[in-house]
């Protein structure tokens, strides 16, 4: 906090009040009424309901549909985490040696950020079409019996490599920033120690950039969890038969196709307590941050 | 000298390898929209230009009954500016408002309403989905562009990031200020403001770029086609192929990847510095 500050009685709250009522109609009264609404059940025309405790999680926590969405989301996460964190450091590292073109590098590796997940969903979506899709005919000229509208392996494939292609440059950006920031000293010195470059990497930069890679995980995991929606729902949209669900988007299924609104509600306030856990990880990470 | 050259060529390759993963599909997506419906249905994919690229464009642009039904590009193209921009600029300013209010004055609630701009992070968009539209349908600010943004831009990101710069920013500032007499509203209009300008540019073009690409939020709470964006009018082409019908416009659908495409990735290429720093300090 500031050592000086305006002592006033109305107009600080002035200033916050926009933004204080926009979270309140928009955002705590919404979560609030998902809490509440997880704890009904409506009749089929939605014209009474009746609270009942906690049988929306019950039916649909232990449901094999929920559960199978969960298992994937988590497989999902982790693959789509690993493998755009492994993709991106790589480049970064390689973009961060190389003094030709490391601009022109630079540049091509980070504009896909700024395309849409949806966007990118549905060019995969096309890439992949039985009819004109390249990478499907690719894949079956090569001996791979391919058909992601049947196999879920390969529909969990095709929405795997979409979001990994959508996330690689965010994390390129963040871990070339954290290699531009170690400083020159330190790579001379342990130049001058190790002459392997491998083992360098290992022993000396890869442990510098362990906070920025602690952190782009978080973003990874939420990113996997939430932004996914607009890849999913362009592609498989959770076929073959609910095998690429995730937990989102099967919230977005059961309330709005569905009309479950009990159901619904309960998967969301599920992922509001996986949230709170993610922030909790977070802060405390960047806490102990500090103390370094 | 050999094996550091081996170490070079093995570098680019490893780069050029990456730039071609990331662009190809891009590079392939527009060369393919420059091609006729049959060409695309007789050869497939298309990795070189056409000559179909003002027929294709046009149509989908300016004629209506071609893809959509009732609307064109150009309207989705509009609708799509409006929510980038008009998200950007209400993020950036709501969030300077608030930020200021808890970093410059000592107030009784200060310590409650930085927890309540907190807890946003805990609820995104996706989680509380479907009460949110109905807090929007009561209001009765379905179709409406306030009803399409405000909702999207109270939360805490933008708050956060500004608070962290006003706090870096010198207290002899307040200090000298308040020695020329100046009020709450003048120390923050004519010194706050403009030293944070590369600040708010950043910030700008980055919440241009995720207001863009919103795509749950405008696709349940817009119902007529005169205001789709067009990151939703995608999923409606997609829905399009996916009926079959006649031929299927597989060009026109990726003409409009790529020009849902073309705006926030220009906006992140001419002001990429600029991008990259807002990026990297704000998510800090």
């Amino acid at each position: 906090m500031k050592r000086v500050q305006f002592e006033h009685s109305t107009i600080p709250y002035l200033f916050v009040a926009p933004q204080i009522v926009i979270i309140v109609v928009f955002f705590l009264w919404p979560a609030a009424q998902a809490i509440y609404q997880s704890f009904l059940l409506e009749d089929a025309w939605g014209l009474s309901s009746q609270f009942v405790w906690f049988r929306n999680y019950k039916d649909t926590i232990f449901s094999e549909s929920w559960l199978q969405a969960a298992s994937f989301t988590m497989v999902f996460s982790a693959l789509v985490t690993f493998l755009s964190l492994a993709i991106a450091l790589l480049l970064a590292v390689k973009a961060n040696e190389v003094i030709r073109g490391a601009s022109t590098y630079k540049t091509t590796l980070m504009w896909a950020y700024a395309i849409a997940p949806p966007v990118a969903g549905l060019m995969g979506n096309l890439m992949f079409n039985p009819l004109i899709g390249d990478l499907y005919k690719f894949f079956n000229a090569i001996g791979w019996d391919f058909d992601h509208k049947l196999d879920s392996f390969d529909a969990g494939f095709v929405v795997v490599l979409i979001a990994v292609w959508k996330q690689v440059s965010v994390n390129f950006i963040f871990f070339l920033s954290g290699l531009q920031g170690i400083p020159k000293s330190v790579n001379e010195a342990s130049m001058m120690d190790c002459k392997s470059s491998f083992r360098r990497f290992w022993t000396i930069t890869f442990p510098l950039l362990a906070p920025t890679t602690f952190f782009l995980m978080v973003i990874n995991i939420t990113y996997a969890f939430f932004e996914t929606f607009g890849i999913i729902d362009t592609t498989t949209r959770g076929a073959p038969g609910g095998a690429t669900n995730t937990l989102v988007f099967k919230v977005f299924q059961d309330g709005f196709r569905g009309a479950d609104l009990g159901g619904s509600s309960a998967q969301s306030v599920v992922l509001m307590l996986m949230v709170l856990a993610l922030t909790v990880v977070q802060f405390r990470f960047i806490e102990r941050k500090v103390h370094y | 000298m050999k094996q550091w050259n081996w170490r070079l060529i093995s570098t680019h390759t490893i780069l050029i390898i990456g730039v071609i993963f990331m662009s190809l599909p891009v590079w392939v997506a527009f060369a393919t929209s420059t091609h006729s419906a049959e060409s695309i249905i007789r050869n497939g994919l298309q990795f070189w230009p056409g000559g179909e690229f003002v027929n294709t464009y046009k149509e989908v642009l300016f004629v209506k009954g071609g893809v959509m039904k009732s609307v064109l590009g150009t309207t989705m193209l509009k609708n799509s500016l409006i929510l980038g921009i008009g998200f950007a600029i209400g993020k950036v300013v709501i969030s300077m408002l608030a930020a200021y209010a808890i970093v410059y004055f000592r107030f009784k609630l200060a310590v409650p309403l930085f927890w309540v701009i907190f807890m946003t992070l805990l609820l995104p968009l996706e989680v509380r989905i479907i009460p949110s539209y109905g807090v929007v349908a009561g209001l009765g600010l379905l179709d409406t562009h306030f009803g399409l943004i405000v909702p999207l831009i109270a939360s805490a990101t933008g708050t956060f990031f500004f608070r962290q710069f006003f706090r870096s920013v010198p207290d002899e500032l307040l200090e000298a200020a308040r020695l020329d007499g100046a009020t709450a509203w003048g120390f923050f209009k004519d010194i706050l403001v403009p030293i944070s300008k590369t600040m708010i540019a950043a910030i700008l073009i980055i919440m241009f770029v995720v207001g863009w690409n919103q795509y749950l939020w405008p696709l349940i709470m817009t119902t007529k086609e005169e205001n789709y964006t067009l990151v939703i009018g995608i999923k409606q082409i997609y829905q399009v192929l996916a009926e079959g019908g006649e031929v299927p416009q597989y060009q026109k659908a990726f003409a409009l990847t790529i020009l849902a495409t073309l705006p926030p990735v220009l906006v992140v290429l001419v002001f990429q510095n600029w991008f990259v720093k807002g990026l990297v300090e704000s998510e800090k």
